[in-house]
C-alpha cells in the first residue's frame, strides 16, 4: 500500500473558485511565437537530440503543415479557429545548468512552486512512496526516486533523456502506436512536444512504486505538448498515475499531448489520470483546450491494458483512449468519469480495436452534465475478421444536475465476425428530489446528500483508482460542482 | 413534544388534511389509522418536510419550536426521524458510508463527538445482528435490490442507529409477513422509552398487538374523527371504517 501523497495538498484547498491558480514568476527560456522548421529545429538542439529525432519531428512538422492549418470538427463542441501561430512552442524554466541533474541544481523558486502544488520534491516527502516526473511547461524538471527503480532495472525519466540514454528502446517505440500522421493534434505534437515521461519496465518485473507525472502549464500563449511512452515488457506490470493542472488565464492554452503504452505478452498497464486543468471562468472565458491522443497496443499474449480516468478540469476535452487489442486473449478497459459545469465541454470516451483471438474489452463510461455544460460519449467498438470469440461490454450512464446541461452518447459498433458478442448498456438519469429528501430525512445537508449521490454515481469507477487517488477523486468533484448544487 | 394545532396541508390545490390538533408527549405512542387516502402518510410527511406539500393553515411545534419553517435536514438532526413507506434506492452509496454521515450530523448537532469508524462499526454491526438483516445484504448500496421487508428493516436499522426523539414511522408493517411484523415490532419496542415518542401510522390493527398504544387516532378525509385508547383499535378491525363514518354522521 502506497502512503497518501502528491496530488491531496492540492485538491482539498476548498477556498477559491479554482484553487490552483497562482502564477510563478520564474523566467522562461522561451522559444518565439509561432511555428516554421526553425522553431522545431530550434526545439530539438535545445534538447541537443540526435539527426534521427529532428529528422521524425521534421516530417511530422511537413505533414501537419500539408492538413492545412484545420483541426478536426467533427467533435460535438464549439471554439474559435486557433491561431497556431500565436502560441510558444517551447517554454522551459531557467535553471543554472541546462538539465538539473539533483534537487540542488533545481531553481528554488521551482521548488517552491512544486511545494505550492504539494509535489514531494524534498527528500523527506520523496518517502512517501511515489515516484514523480513533473513537467513544468513543457520540460521535465526532477525525477524523484530514481534509485530504487534503477535497482529494478526499471527506467522512469524525462523524454528528453530518454531520446540520448535509450535511443534503441525510443526509435522502437515512439510512434509505433500513435504514428507522427495519426491526427492533426497528434501530428502537431510529434513535430513539437517538448518533453514527457518515459518508462520501460523490464521482462516478469512489478513495478514495486506507483508511477507519477505530474503536469503543469504556466507561462501565458504557452501550448504543452508532452509525449508519454509507456513500454511494458513480457510479464511485467506497472500502475501510472497522471496529475493536471494549469493557472488561471484570460486567455485559452492549447493542450496537445500524446501518450502511447505498449504491453508485451503477459504484461499489464495501469494508466489512471486525473485530469483538472482550468476549466476556464463561469462564463467560459480561458481554461485549457485538451486536444490528447490516448492509445494502447495489447501486442502480446494474455496481455492487458486499463485505462481509467476522472476528467473534471479544462475548458474543452477532447480525448479517447483507446486500446488496440492486437495480442490474443488480451484485455481492454476503459473507465471514465468526466464531468462538466458552467461552460465546460467534454467529446471524450474510447476506441476497442479487436484484432486478436478471445480478446475481451470493457467500456465503462459515467458522464456527469451541471450548469450550462455539455457532455458527449463517443466509442467506437471494431471487431476485426481475425477476432474470434471476442467480446466487448459497454456500459455509458449520464447523470443532470439542473436543466441547462447536456449529455449526449455516439457509440459506434462495428463487428466484422459472427462469433463476437456485444453488450451495450445506457443510462440518462437525474439526482431525483425522492433521493435527496430521503439522505436529508436522516440529518444531511442538501448539499452532502448530492455530494453522496453523484459519488455514489462514480462509485464503479473510482473503486478502479489507486486507493488514495480515488479520495483525490472525490474531492475533485467536490472542488468541481462548487455552486452547481446544494 | 409535538404539538400540531390546525393544520391545513395541500398539495397542488387538492387538500388532504384539514384541520388537525394532535398533542404528543414524551414516553407515548400514537396510533394513527384510516383508510386509504384519507391523509396519514400526508400528516408523516409534512411533519418531515417533504417539499411538495403545502402548509396553508395552522402550526406544528416541536419541543415548542416551529418545525414547518425548517429544512428537512434540520428536523432531523433535531430528532424527527421518518421511516419511508417506499424508502428510496441511492445508487452506489454504501449502509454504512451513509448511516455514518447520517449519524455524524445527528451527533454533532446533539454536541456528541463523532463515533470512530471502529465504534460505528459495532454498533452497526449489532443492530444488523438484533434486526435479523443478512450482513452480505447490508454491504450493497442503500435499498438498492432490497425486497419490501428488507427495506422495512433496513429503515429499522436506521431508527435504531440515530434514535431519534420522534419516530414517524409510516406504514412501516405494510407488507410485511408475520416472521418480519415481530422482528421489527420487537425493534420498536426496544427503541420505545419515557424520552422519546412514537406517531405510528398504519392500516391495519394487527401491528397493534406487538406495540401497544397509549392513543389511538382515526384518520377520515383529512380529519380527526376519533380519539381513544388502544381498544378503539380492536373496535375498527371489528367493525370496519364505514363504521366511524356513520358514528360521525349520527
Amino acid at each position: 500500500m502506497v502512503e497518501r501523497r502528491v496530488i491531496s495538498r492540492t485538491t482539498t484547498n476548498l477556498e477559491s473558485d479554482y484553487k490552483y491558480g497562482f502564477y510563478t514568476d520564474i523566467d522562461a527560456d522561451m522559444a518565439p511565437k509561432g511555428l516554421n522548421e526553425n522553431i522545431v529545429k530550434f526545439i530539438s538542439k535545445k534538447k541537443n537530440e540526435p539527426e534521427w529525432m529532428l529528422e521524425w519531428r521534421l516530417k511530422a512538422y511537413r505533414h501537419w503543415v500539408k492538413q492545412g492549418d484545420q483541426e478536426p470538427r467533427w467533435a460535438n463542441v464549439d471554439f474559435p479557429h486557433i491561431d497556431y501561430q500565436d502560441i510558444h512552442y517551447y517554454a522551459a524554466p531557467k535553471s543554472k545548468g541546462d538539465a538539473p541533474k539533483s534537487l540542488e541544481e533545481v531553481d528554488p523558486d521551482l521548488v517552491e512552486a512544486f511545494n505550492k502544488l504539494g509535489i514531494p520534491l524534498e527528500e523527506q516527502k520523496k518517502m512517501t512512496g511515489v515516484a514523480v516526473d513533473a513537467v513544468f511547461d513543457s520540460v521535465s524538471v526532477a525525477t524523484t526516486y530514481q534509485k530504487k527503480l534503477e535497482d529494478a532495472g526499471i527506467i522512469f525519466c524525462s523524454m528528453s533523456e530518454a531520446v540520448l540514454k535509450h535511443p534503441s528502446l525510443m526509435r522502437k517505440y515512439l510512434g509505433s502506436v500513435v504514428p507522427y500522421s495519426d491526427n492533426f493534434f497528434a501530428t502537431l505534437n510529434s513535430a513539437v512536444f517538448s518533453d514527457g515521461s518515459f518508462v520501460y519496465i523490464p521482462p516478469n518485473t512489478r513495478c514495486p512504486i506507483e508511477l507519477m507525472t505530474y503536469f503543469r502549464i504556466n507561462a501565458e500563449d504557452t501550448g504543452q505538448f508532452e509525449r508519454t511512452l509507456i513500454v511494458a515488457d513480457e510479464g511485467s506490470y506497472v500502475s501510472y498515475l497522471e496529475g493536471c493542472t494549469a493557472p488561471m488565464r484570460k486567455s485559452s492554452q492549447l493542450h496537445a499531448a500524446v501518450v502511447e503504452l505498449v504491453a508485451l505478452d503477459n504484461a499489464e498497464i495501469k494508466y489512471s489520470t486525473l485530469q483538472n486543468w482550468y476549466p476556464g471562468d463561469k462564463e467560459g472565458k480561458g481554461g485549457v483546450y485538451n486536444f490528447v491522443t490516448k492509445r494502447a497496443k495489447a501486442l502480446g499474449i494474455n496481455s492487458k491494458i486499463s485505462w481509467t480516468q476522472v476528467e473534471t478540469g479544462s475548458a474543452i476535452t477532447w480525448k479517447y483512449p483507446s486500446v488496440i487489442l492486437q495480442g490474443d486473449n488480451s484485455t481492454g478497459e476503459f473507465y471514465s468519469v468526466a464531468l462538466v459545469n458552467n461552460r465546460q465541454q467534454a467529446d471524450t470516451g474510447t476506441k476497442m480495436t479487436h484484432i486478436g483471438k478471445n480478446t475481451k474489452s470493457t467500456v465503462v463510461a459515467k458522464g456527469i452534465s451541471a450548469g450550462h455544460g455539455n457532455n458527449t460519449y463517443r466509442g467506437a467498438i471494431s471487431i476485426l475478421p481475425s477476432a474470434d470469440n471476442a467480446t466487448n461490454f459497454t456500459q455509458c450512464d449520464s447523470l443532470l444536475i439542473g436543466d441547462q446541461c447536456g449529455a449526449h452518447t455516439v457509440p459506434y459498433i462495428e463487428v466484422r465476425n459472427s462469433t463476437a458478442r456485444m453488450e451495450h448498456e445506457a443510462s440518462t438519469s437525474k439526482v431525483s428530489d425522492d433521493q435527496l429528501f430521503y439522505a436529508m430525512q436522516r440529518g444531511i445537508s442538501e448539499e452532502e446528500a448530492h455530494y453522496m449521490i453523484i459519488n455514489g454515481f462514480c462509485r464503479g469507477i473510482f473503486k478502479e483508482l489507486p486507493f488514495e487517488f480515488a479520495m483525490e477523486a472525490g474531492q475533485l468533484m467536490r472542488v468541481s460542482l462548487e455552486g452547481a448544487v446544494g | 413534544m409535538l404539538e400540531i394545532r390546525n393544520l391545513q396541508v395541500s398539495i397542488s390545490t387538492t387538500e388532504i388534511l384539514k384541520g388537525i390538533n394532535l398533542n404528543v408527549q414524551k414516553g407515548e405512542v400514537h396510533a394513527v389509522m384510516g383508510p386509504n387516502g384519507s391523509g396519514k402518510s400526508t400528516l408523516a410527511n409534512v411533519l418531515a418536510g417533504r417539499p411538495e406539500y403545502e402548509v396553508t393553515h395552522g402550526a406544528a411545534l416541536f419541543e415548542g419550536q416551529d418545525l414547518l419553517g425548517m429544512t428537512p435536514d434540520e428536523r432531523a438532526r433535531r430528532g424527527i426521524f421518518l421511516a419511508f413507506q417506499y424508502p428510496v434506492e441511492l445508487p452506489g452509496v454504501r449502509n454504512r458510508q451513509f448511516l455514518k454521515a447520517a449519524l455524524d450530523s445527528v451527533r454533532e448537532h446533539r454536541g456528541e463527538d463523532e463515533l470512530s469508524v471502529r465504534d460505528f462499526n459495532k454498533i452497526f454491526d449489532e443492530a444488523v445482528q438484533s434486526l435479523e438483516i443478512d450482513p452480505e445484504l447490508i454491504k450493497r448500496s442503500v435499498n438498492e435490490g432490497f425486497s419490501g421487508g428488507e427495506k422495512k428493516r433496513s429503515e429499522m436499522l436506521q431508527l435504531s442507529l440515530l434514535n431519534p426523539k420522534l419516530a414517524l414511522l409510516d406504514e412501516t408493517d405494510s407488507g410485511l409477513d408475520i416472521d418480519a411484523l415481530k422482528t421489527i415490532s420487537k425493534g420498536i419496542n426496544r427503541h420505545r422509552n419515557k424520552h422519546n415518542a412514537i406517531l405510528l401510522i398504519t392500516h391495519y390493527q394487527r401491528i397493534l398487538n406487538y406495540i401497544t398504544p397509549n392513543q389511538v387516532h382515526v384518520l377520515i378525509d383529512g380529519s380527526i374523527a376519533m380519539s381513544g385508547g388502544e381498544e378503539l383499535a380492536k373496535e375498527l378491525e371489528a367493525k370496519g371504517y364505514d363504521w366511524v363514518k356513520e358514528d360521525i354522521r349520527s
